[in-house]
């Protein structure tokens, strides 16, 4: 639970506390004092250390595990092993599908990829359990691995027909087409990178589990550790209140957090893990690696008859990440003929996850940079080609769009970056030893959607509470949240507390998917507008109140004080109504759920995500759009690449707060440069081991590598969409980034690199 | 838990006899070693800190050279007027090495004793061949990952890559390196890695650097530091030049020239080839082209670091076209 003191920004924030208005994040103070108290940092009186041991092969059987030496070390309270452990129950997936009748141990005796846990040791101090866990021996029976999708071993992998989008006739439109563009585009393994490592606090009193982890999802998370350890979903409290990044990879209870909660019930004491920095590479899963071939059949003008496209993605030996790769291939461009298939092909890795626009990243550079070679093919501007083969409907759901402002994004995003002055030809820019491009690629996320909850308070003293077990990673929960419920009830922002991080609130699903903040701030309208009802109703029929004789229908309240729509009656302040009527406070609870909902209803929503609707629900098809226009400058005898100039326009619908969806954006373009040019796990394909597990190895931008990044907004309010009408923010903006930066480069050098990221060697 | 003392030195004799015992290592800025300790690389049973020892930080330019103490920072070296001027290529490779926290806090003396960043190297528990820091072990990056290992100098024991910057830039002006009374040559100070890899530096057990020595030369006047590299900052070179150059009196003929190469061989690598086959000519792009590719002679490649050998005499040349822009 946490309390702020809200602040406003800047005066140019003018003070804007409604939605819409640009005040700066509220939790920004404590972020930058250090005052906020992060997940791990609890003072738990005896807290024990765990750290973990991990497998040093990749693929194979634990043979044994010498504990021996471990276990005598100074500090040392327990060693785990899969033979020591406890045992728990296997869990449901985030569909909420019925487990497998079979335990679960989260510490493995077969190993299926190299850092896979495979014990721990608690100890007093975390030195003591980091000397102790060196001391562990673990000897192995190894077996071939397959490392990655170039693997000879790998094979095709296996058909995912939900993946299969099919109309008209694909291949005989290709193969009559008078223009055929056909290439392999290939992206790394990709990780979240965040910059508080993963990490939780497990704390049992009797058959009651508290859990201090940094979390994207309290509700979800709180249903998994409640099936592991066979105890009610009530008896487990998530506790995170501020998550130092999170990009897919915080929603979902992991093994490391099985392994903590189980030493903390052996024990009986609270117990500490948090992981290394090499250990976030292998301790869940990034983006996957993925293939994709597109074939484009257009005519002369550019003019696309056909798209056929086959993808693949890596997922682990025993558990299953489908990355959908024809996601944005499906639905960018209008085509009479279609055909996407996807495969998934095992290998030894820890199974891939959530990273920043799952699917629709790599699906974007796939056909954002084949589009951009049948531009070059046909002679057409690449920009002027997009326009040609724009979607006026969804092509694939054969709906309309709830909202595509995508030809105004291009037009906003070329006018403001110059698109004009391109000239066309690769190698045509120049300034000294630096070759210039200019590149264009479209991007979009589609709408999730889901049911929220929430409660709001209106306290004696005037001042309004929001209480909801949704989560802030940085993307402004906590500041919308206050403006949304502000300007419901008619208070400034200043006297709004909202309390989030805690699964005792009123439960949340995933903040994932871009629709955390289109589902809350519908919840917190709902509750904020039926907490004012109260009020109004209190100050007009209640006998005590200097309202009541004046027999009003409405009253208006604004800016914290109540008074009658023609200013002819009392002027009070909310806390001298609720004085006059003698009430403390009045609580209104809010949903968005169907009125009919169930408690079953209600818990497979919020810890689940089976409930989500699908954004083609009903008669629109709903997503998020954008168009980026970056330069980039390539050093022609280095082949280091820059970019030098990004200008994005956006279409979210509505913002709910400008300034914190700018700055989301500009971290998904961010985020994107890093992809395109920076970021790839690298494996050491003897030991299908990541070597470069690091944040000096594994390459993210620097500020150095960032140029001024323009954002434009040209979305309108999408009632298709959510209750306030805003679409998707935080995924978005990286969709396209890298497919951009890959066209500017081509443009710039007349190379064409198909495989990110895009470094030197690549170029020169 | 591993257990180690801690000794703050009272003296500088005081810091070599501790230093001396077996298991003992120095402690300065402590950027190297605090991060090699975590990674389970330094296992050191005593630390002797000398960051409190007196005198040994100045900074001093004269008509000779200058002289910088051991325990001058990085960030204070960089941003040293005279340094800039009489030495832009050492300043320019400080402040294009780590990071300003790093430079605030890393000493000139550690920064010369900076270990290498193989992977292999850094990962005792996944990979224990490593001839540099277990003899006769293996090595562990000949066959894998070795996209940032080096291409010059290497031999078949190791492979890892010199990574720092600074002593690039003295390489190239025949800096000198003071380990108390005893005088090294910054080239001789860095060992090939030959059949012993674990040894790295001519440095006796016992002794320590206190200062870095900087002759003055027209060349070092007329210097610069080109950093070529994936990230824009906060990051090792893929290849980099250390370059000074001083004309005869028409401006164009070459009376001096200094090249060495970072970020490519196994230790600052000084490209004397380069510097003799341009000493006498007319400063020319063609002909410095030539004469840079003399920079790799010999380099030998692990495949996926094969664009070093294509990238450093390419860096080499831009840097010294450029010193020679500026005449």
């Amino acid at each position: 639970m946490t309390v702020h003191n809200m602040r406003h920004g800047d005066a140019s924030d003018g003070g804007a506390d409604a939605v819409g208005g640009r005040l700066s994040r509220v939790d920004g103070p404590a972020k930058i004092t250090g005052s906020a108290k992060y997940a791990v940092e609890q003072q738990l009186e005896g807290l024990a250390y765990a750290v973990l041991v991990e497998s040093t092969i990749a693929s194979g059987k634990v043979r044994s595990i010498d504990t021996a030496e471990a276990e005598a070390a100074p500090g040392v309270l327990k060693v785990l092993t899969p033979d020591t452990i406890i045992s728990l129950r296997t869990a449901s997936d985030w569909f909420g599908t019925p487990p497998p009748d079979k335990p679960y141990c989260p510490l493995a005796r077969d190993i299926t990829f190299s850092g896979q846990h495979v014990a721990a040791v608690v100890a007093e101090t975390f030195e003591q359990a980091v000397a102790a866990a060196a001391l562990v021996k673990v000897s192995y029976d190894e077996t071939p691995s397959i490392v990655d999708l170039s693997d000879a071993k790998a094979g095709d992998g296996i058909p995912i027909d939900a993946m299969t989008k099919k109309w008209g006739d694909a291949q005989a439109a290709f193969a009559s087409a008078p223009v055929r563009i056909c290439a392999a585009y290939n992206t790394p393994r990709e990780y979240q990178a965040p910059m508080e490592p993963h990490g939780l606090i497990a704390q049992w009193e009797g058959d009651k589990l508290t859990v201090w982890e940094p979390s994207q999802w309290l509700d979800g998370m709180a249903r998994t550790y409640a099936e592991w350890f066979g105890v009610p979903f009530e008896n487990v409290r998530l506790v995170s209140p501020y998550i130092g990044g999170g990009f897919g990879s915080k929603a979902l209870a992991l093994s490391h957090g099985a392994v903590a909660a189980s030493a903390a019930k052996m024990l009986g004491r609270p117990v500490r893990l948090v992981m290394t920095r090499p250990q976030t590479f292998t301790g869940y899963g990034g983006r996957a690696a993925t293939r994709q071939t597109v074939t484009i059949g257009a005519d002369r003008q550019g003019k696309i008859q056909s798209i056929v496209h086959r993808g693949i993605n890596e997922t682990s030996m025993d558990g299953m990440w489908v990355e959908p790769l024809g996601s944005v291939t499906s639905i960018m461009y209008a085509t009479p003929n279609f055909s996407s298939k996807q495969n998934v092909v095992r290998v030894n890795s820890v199974v891939p996850g959530a990273m920043r626009a799952p699917g629709e990243n790599p699906s974007a550079f796939g056909i954002e940079s084949a589009i951009d070679e049948l531009a070059y093919e046909v002679g057409i501007d690449p920009l002027e080609i997009r326009l040609r083969n724009y979607a006026e409907q969804d092509p694939h759901a054969r709906k309309a769009w709830s909202t595509r402002q995508l030809r105004e994004a291009f037009a906003a995003g070329s006018e403001r970056f110059g698109w004009e002055r391109r000239t066309p030809q690769p190698r045509s820019m120049r300034d000294g030893n630096q070759l210039i491009g200019w590149g264009v690629a479209a991007g979009t996320y589609p709408v999730r959607r889901a049911y929220g909850e929430a409660i709001v308070r209106i306290l004696a003293d005037g001042s309004v509470e929001v209480e909801s077990s949704s989560i802030d990673m940085g993307q402004g929960t906590y500041t919308i949240l206050a403006q949304t419920a502000a300007e419901t009830v008619g208070v400034p922002a200043d006297n709004v507390v909202v309390k989030l991080g805690d699964s005792r609130f009123p439960r949340a699903g995933v903040a994932g998917g871009s629709r955390l903040a289109g589902v809350m701030t519908g919840a917190v309208y709902k509750a904020a507008t039926s907490a004012l009802d109260q009020l109004v109703g209190l100050a007009i029929s209640d006998p005590r109140s200097p309202f009541h004789a004046l027999q009003a229908n409405t009253l208006v309240v604004a800016n914290g004080r109540i008074s009658s729509p023609r200013g002819d009656g009392p002027d009070l302040s909310i806390a001298e109504l609720l004085g006059s009527v003698g009430r403390d406070h009045i609580e209104a609870t809010g949903d968005t759920m169907p009125a009919n909902s169930t408690a079953q209803d209600r818990y497979k929503n919020y810890t689940t995500i089976a409930m989500a609707l699908p954004h083609t629900e009903g008669d629109y098809s709903r997503h998020s759009w954008c168009a980026h226009f970056i330069e980039v400058r390539v050093d022609e005898d280095f082949g280091t690449v820059r970019v030098s100039r990004v200008v994005s326009a956006l279409d979210s619908g509505r913002l709910y707060n400008p300034k914190l969806a700018e700055s989301q954006w500009k971290g998904g373009i961010i985020m994107g440069i890093g992809q395109a040019l920076l970021e790839e796990g690298i494996v050491d394909r003897r030991h299908g081991r990541i070597v470069n597990n690091n944040l000096a190895d594994y390459l993210v931008p620097t500020n150095a590598d960032i140029p001024d990044i323009e954002v434009i907004s040209v979305g309108i309010p999408d009632l298709h969409s959510s209750v306030l009408g805003g679409k998707g923010v935080g995924e978005l903006a990286i969709v396209g980034v890298a497919p951009a930066i890959a066209n500017a480069v081509f443009h710039a050098t007349g190379k064409r690199v198909r495989d990110l990221p895009i470094t030197l060697e690549k170029l020169i | 838990m591993r257990d180690f003392s801690y000794l703050r030195a009272g003296s500088l004799d005081a810091a070599r006899q501790a230093a001396a015992l077996p298991g003992a290592m120095l402690l300065a800025g402590g950027t190297t070693l605090i991060d090699l300790a975590k990674c389970g690389v330094a296992e050191p049973d005593s630390l002797v800190d000398i960051t409190h020892l007196k005198g040994l930080d100045k900074i001093a330019v004269s008509a000779s050279g200058a002289t910088i103490g051991a325990l001058a920072k990085m960030g204070h070296v960089a941003d040293h007027a005279d340094i800039k001027r009489h030495f832009p290529a050492v300043s320019e490779a400080l402040w294009q090495a780590a990071s300003a926290q790093i430079r605030n806090m890393a000493t000139i003396g550690g920064n010369l004793m900076q270990r290498t960043r193989c992977p292999y190297f850094r990962d005792p528990a996944n990979f224990p061949a490593c001839n540099k820091r277990e003899p006769g072990s293996g090595c562990s990056a000949i066959g894998g990952v070795t996209r940032g290992h080096a291409v010059l100098g290497t031999s078949e024991a190791c492979i890892a890559m010199y990574p720092g910057d600074l002593a690039t830039a003295l390489v190239a002006f025949d800096a000198i390196v003071h380990l108390g009374e005893r005088r090294v040559s910054v080239d001789d100070f860095f060992l090939l890695p030959g059949a012993t890899p674990d040894r790295e530096h001519a440095i006796d057990p016992g002794e320590m650097i206190t200062a870095i020595e900087i002759p003055n030369s027209a060349a070092a006047r007329r210097s610069t530091y080109l950093k070529i590299r994936d990230r824009q900052s906060y990051e090792f070179a893929a290849a980099s030049a250390a370059v000074g150059i001083e004309f005869e009196a028409d401006g164009r003929t070459i009376r001096d020239l200094r090249v060495a190469l970072g970020g490519v061989a196994t230790k600052p690598w000084r490209a004397r080839a380069v510097e003799q086959a341009l000493k006498g000519k007319v400063l020319e792009p063609d002909a410095v082209r030539a004469a840079s590719l003399l920079a790799v002679e010999g380099a030998v490649d692990n495949g996926a670091n094969h664009y070093k050998i294509e990238l450093a005499p390419r860096v080499v040349a831009r840097a010294i076209l450029k010193m020679g822009e500026t005449a």
